[in-house]
């Protein structure tokens, strides 16, 4: 039904997707399957036409097309169920429904709407606001209204994720007599057992390119192989210190921030350690280190801190929205982070600014406002901000967006300051990196740390199959 | 003075006629996520541009149909540097306050203090002769019938219509609007204008009807502010943002009351205190909203509503 | 950005405000030509009218002060008008003091004084319903005007109403002794002046050259970010907010104590609307505020002449200056865009 050849997308100087190709068939379920950053959102956005192609054809029907607008996607039936549903809260769920359609007649669409809710056992209240409903009550409407508008290829990005087991199976249910209707759907998952409970073929996306393609039945080991491109053992680092005195002690905390928030997490870290946080984006990491850092406040349990605030640091995953001031200069920023008195000369920071510019290799002055430097001139900026009397760095993951020789050298800055009295904790998605740099390694699933251990205990095999959650149970 | 209910009842209805068709107009705008301050200078460029066309072509029609041209140009200022171009509303909507403000005062100048067309009143046959009602509801000028259907009008636009629909889903997500084909931008750009023509529509209604003429000061300003105070105090929805209107018109024709009634106090203080009361109604809301005492703010959260979500951002398509 | 960029943005906008509104003018059968003369004539040809220029430029410059810390600081502060009605209540309130037996020097000081401490409450007054009650500033701001402009009305009609018969023209003038100096042949004071200059300079300093005004830059430009470092923004932004109050407010104080000797009902002039303007077309910065200060206070002062020798309305001077911050937001967003690569 539709067909990619060769797809291609370039963000400046970055490769996001490298010659992509693939088909859906009506009346199929085809799985895309890829970490974070494989280029599966790349893929999706250019199918809905929010971006374009740089390179490759698009076929419908062995038509070749241009997407150049959502529109156009509309009109050939490309229908979208997004992760983080783009309706209207405010809205009743009729509007909603209603919300795009051409026809307005809200008793005729109240019929429709009470029609499909029944074909596939939903319970939705017209009448309701958006906002009362539970993420999967969200993707339910969704899911019908792009029925009603005669969507035929449906793709959906991470459906299961924060809904109930039993919205689950309706929603499963719902696909799979959409596909017996003869609809072309797109299920993009980290999950392996929803792939293999659903999917009639599979394609793995790594790093921008097609890294497998199984059909059904299909072998696990070889997908978990394509999907994390599992290298010779590559060792962790030695750990230089012995975890000493603890740092920070979490107990039972639990939020609601987020899209999993937390669930009763406990745990301890020490100082010496190399924390690495595993798992799917958006699985309770990013709040993990924010109520660490004490941007956020636990909705109960309660955080230790065994340091002062002064001696944290915090680096999150948009440095430039995020972590640093855009509109300030490199100098401005140094001054900010360092005790100092009220007056400031043309002389203040000068000196370290000169010399983290220097230390650090960052390509720019002290006076370049620093929106102008690019992402791995960023990162080294905010680590030539934590002084030396930090103790305990946070990190959201520290190597996003930078090419290999600037990942290494952040990576080797940062075990180099690493002494016994000091701890790192980060979040990656990149299972390697993990792996690679971190001396214990807490998975995360659902908001809760389903696997807590020592990186030489553990390996790729278990560590993959906890971030899928597969066997979420502590071993 | 005598005060007889229907008596009081039109003349509420006049005095808030014009304050209705702002304050709804508004309403349209930033129900599409677009903030438009500017609401001050525009009725006052509305009132100068609707009396000297209508002085001049001795037609209070022609002078309606430039007072609302004038607000469209107004709204469409805005849409291009506020929305298409990105800067921010609430600045682009304060230099235009500002600019249409003394722009009115400057051309008008020559028209200042002369006799010019005002609407006449229309009675509407029978109902008009209803008792009680018919004084009150049915002996009206144009304008004010107007303004009376436009509160249905705009009610029944918003929320039954298919237009209406896509309007509101403009202001609350443009990247869904953009996902359902349709061009969020082009939505907030036609309800700025077509918002900003009703404000201009207003400032004509003051200076073809209910402060008839022209004068520097016409005797409408600040009324603008009120208008966009009343948006928020009626929380988006047109029906609660004309009963506001209504509840000011009541407190500006009590001050002229009373201020026959208390003579000791000066009658300036009367004409002034509407506007920080009016205000502070707003504010009490607001303030009432976000306390956690429940019991306390039951009632209070029946009047207030929450902004639309994309209300004054600028949105840039990807 | 390079100066050269810098000078071509300041002509476009020029240009294109100027055009617009000469198009205007010949269209109305008006020269802009003679407009223009009559402008200049009426604001820097002569010493009297240059005090003149000189007395709006006074306070529109402590008012634009004032804004520079609210707008660094990333807030929208519309009370500008509050506050200084509220520094020129305050400062009225100590001159009209009897029996203090404190030299006028010091009184006059000491009303300066309050005039900072009132307009600051009032403008921390505004920055509280922000931070804790969660009031827009933009309608905070206005309804604190509205009730500025209510006491300060009730006030000269009322508790400190003129001997015998209470005027709209304000209340009874100070005793002579508690005017600000000001020399023969000059309309201005030079303390106010003196003033004025030390104010901007300090506001310059504060901003660009202390650890607190890179906290308050910090603090508007990334809120967020800002917390990494250690920042509040919520009591950053009140601080900031005092601080614009209490300059608009020196601002009062200075009208009555140096211009009128006495409270008016029309005290602020509107100079906290004006201000808006100048730092906006300022572009939020510090250098171009007292020139632009300068040249709204020359249009200002020039266009009284426009009814008297043209019968043209004295209003065109807001016309050109709204003009000029049109076209500066207009110009902006085409370069922003240009450099998004549209």
């Amino acid at each position: 039904m539709i067909e990619l050849a060769e797809i291609s997308k370039n963000f400046g100087r970055v490769q996001a997707l490298h010659r992509v190709s693939l088909k859906v068939n009506p009346g199929s379920i085809h799985g895309i399957i890829g970490e974070n950053g494989a280029g599966k959102s790349t893929l999706m956005k250019i199918l809905t036409g929010f971006i374009r192609k740089s390179g490759g054809d698009f076929f419908f029907h062995s038509e070749n097309i241009d997407l150049n607008s959502p529109k156009d996607a509309r009109e050939i039936g490309i229908g979208m169920l997004y992760q983080e549903p783009l309706d209207f809260p405010q809205l009743s769920v009729l509007d909603n429904f209603m919300a795009g359609g051409t026809d307005f007649s809200p008793g005729n669409q109240r019929t429709i709407l009470a029609k499909l809710c029944n074909n596939f056992s939903f319970n939705l209240n017209p009448e309701n606001k958006v906002e009362e409903l539970t993420i999967g009550e969200r993707q339910q409407l969704e899911l019908m209204r792009l029925i009603r508008d005669g969507a035929k290829i449906l793709i959906l990005d991470e459906p299961t994720s924060g809904i109930s087991e039993k919205q689950q199976e309706l929603l499963f249910n719902a696909l799979r007599s959409l596909k017996d209707d003869g609809a072309a759907i797109l299920l993009v998952s980290h999950k392996l057992e929803e792939i293999e409970l659903l999917c009639d073929e599979v394609t793995v996306l790594r790093h921008g390119k097609i890294a497998g393609y199984q059909k059904c039945p299909f072998d696990r080991e070889k997908m978990l192989h394509a999907m994390f491109d599992i290298l010779p053992v590559s060792q962790p680092p030695a750990i230089k210190h012995i975890a000493g005195e603890p740092l920070l002690n979490f107990h039972k905390i639990s939020s609601k921030t987020g899209r999993s928030g937390l669930n009763s997490v406990s745990t301890t870290i020490r100082s010496g350690e190399v924390v690495g946080l595993a798992g799917v984006d958006g699985s309770g990491q990013s709040v993990f280190l924010k109520s660490a850092f004490g941007l956020l406040q636990p909705d109960s349990g309660s955080i230790s801190h065994l340091l002062e605030v002064k001696t944290r640091a915090f680096i999150p995953a948009d440095r430039l929205a995020e972590g640093l001031i855009p509109g300030l200069t490199i100098r401005e920023h140094h001054i900010l982070s360092k005790e100092s008195g009220p007056i400031i000369t043309s002389k203040s920071g000068l000196a370290k600014t000169r010399d983290a510019i220097k230390t650090y290799s960052i390509k720019g002055t002290p006076e370049t406002e620093i929106e102008n430097l690019s992402g791995g001139n960023l990162q080294r900026l905010l680590l030539s901000l934590i002084s030396a009397d930090i103790q305990l760095i946070l990190m959201e993951n520290p190597t996003r967006g930078l090419d290999v020789q600037s990942a290494a050298w952040t990576w080797k800055h940062l075990h180099s300051r690493l002494g016994a009295e000091e701890a790192i904790i980060f979040a990656s998605p990149d299972l390697e990196e993990i792996m690679e740099q971190s001396t214990r390694i807490l998975v995360f699933y659902n908001g809760s740390i389903t696997l807590d251990t020592q990186t030489k205990a553990t390996d790729y095999q278990q560590l993959s199959r906890a971030v899928t959650g597969e066997d979420s149970q502590k071993q | 003075m005598e005060i007889s209910i229907p008596s009081l009842v039109a003349a509420i209805l006049v005095m808030a006629a014009p304050l209705v068709l702002a304050a709804l107009g508004e309403t349209l705008t930033e129900k599409a996520g677009v903030v438009n301050l500017s609401l001050d200078g525009t009725i006052l460029l509305g009132a100068m541009s609707g009396f000297v066309i209508a002085s001049e072509s001795q037609s209070a029609l022609f002078g309606f149909i430039a007072a609302a041209a004038t607000g469209a140009t107004v709204g469409a200022v805005l849409a291009v540097i506020g929305v298409r171009l990105g800067q921010s509303q609430v600045a682009v909507g304060f230099a235009l306050t500002f600019l249409c403000r003394d722009l009115a005062y400057f051309l008008g100048n020559p028209y200042a203090r002369q006799q010019g067309p005002q609407l006449e009143t229309l009675p509407i046959p029978i109902l008009s002769k209803i008792p009680f009602l018919g004084e009150a509801f049915f002996s009206h000028s144009l304008i004010v019938y107007l303004s009376l259907l436009a509160i249905p009008g705009c009610y029944y636009f918003l929320y039954r219509t298919r237009q209406g629909l896509i309007l509101r889903s403009a202001g609350e997500n443009p990247d869904g609007c953009w996902a359902r084909g349709i061009n969020p931008l082009r939505v907030q750009i036609i309800y700025t204008i077509l918002g900003s023509s009703l404000v201009g529509l207003a400032g004509g209604a003051f200076s073809l009807a209910v402060k008839p003429g022209w004068g520097h000061p016409q005797g409408c300003e600040g009324i603008g502010w009120i208008a966009l105070a009343l948006v928020i105090f009626g929380g988006w929805n047109p029906v609660r943002v004309a009963a506001g209107a209504y509840f000011f018109g009541l407190l500006q024709l009590l001050g002229i009351y009373f201020q026959d009634y208390f003579t000791t106090i000066p009658a300036q203080i009367f004409q002034v205190a509407p506007f920080p009361l009016m205000i502070f109604a707003l504010i009490l809301i607001n303030l009432g909203h976000k306390s956690k005492d429940r019991k306390l703010t039951g009632w209070i959260k029946l009047l207030s509503g929450r902004p639309p979500k994309w209300l004054g951002k600028n949105y840039k398509q990807a | 950005m390079s100066i050269i960029l810098q000078l071509r943005r300041i002509v476009m906008i020029t240009v294109l405000a100027l055009g617009a509104v000469s198009l205007l003018l010949i269209l109305l059968g008006i020269s802009p030509l003679t407009i223009g003369i009559t402008l200049t004539k009426g604001s820097i040809f002569s010493w009297l009218k240059f005090n003149h220029v000189l007395t709006i430029w006074i306070p529109l410059l402590l008012c634009s002060c004032g804004l520079l810390f609210t707008f660094r600081a990333g807030l929208w502060n519309i009370g500008v008008e509050g506050q200084v009605i509220c520094g020129a209540i305050g400062a009225t309130l100590v001159l009209r003091l009897d029996n203090t037996g404190l030299p006028p020097a010091a009184l006059l000081s000491f009303a300066l004084f309050t005039s900072f401490l009132a307009g600051g409450l009032w403008g921390a007054l505004a920055g509280l319903l922000k931070t804790r009650g969660g009031v827009n500033e933009i309608f905070g701001g206005l309804g604190l005007n509205f009730v500025a402009q209510g006491v300060v009305l009730w006030l000269i009609l009322g508790p400190w109403k003129r001997a015998g018969m209470a005027s709209m023209s304000g209340t009874d003038l100070f005793p002579r002794e508690l005017w600000m100096w000001i020399p023969p042949g000059w309309r201005v004071a030079p303390a106010a002046i003196v003033l004025v200059v030390i104010v901007f300079l300090l506001t310059g300093m504060i901003l660009n050259a202390t650890r607190f005004g890179l906290k308050i830059k910090a603090a508007g430009f990334n809120p967020q970010a800002a917390r990494l470092f250690g920042i509040r923004p919520d009591l950053v932004g009140f601080t900031a907010m005092s601080i614009g109050g209490g300059l608009a407010g020196l601002a009062g104080g200075v009208q009555v104590s140096c211009v009128y000797h006495r409270l008016i009902p029309s005290i602020s002039s509107s100079y906290g609307y004006l201000a808006l303007l100048v730092v906006m077309l300022a572009g939020y910065k510090v250098t171009p505020v007292p020139i632009i200060c300068l040249l709204f206070a020359c249009l200002a002062a020039g266009s009284i002449q426009l009814p008297i020798t043209l019968q043209i309305d004295s209003s065109l001077s807001g016309v050109i200056q709204g003009a000029l911050v049109l076209s500066g937001l207009l110009v902006y967003g085409l370069q922003q865009r240009k450099s998004r690569g549209h």
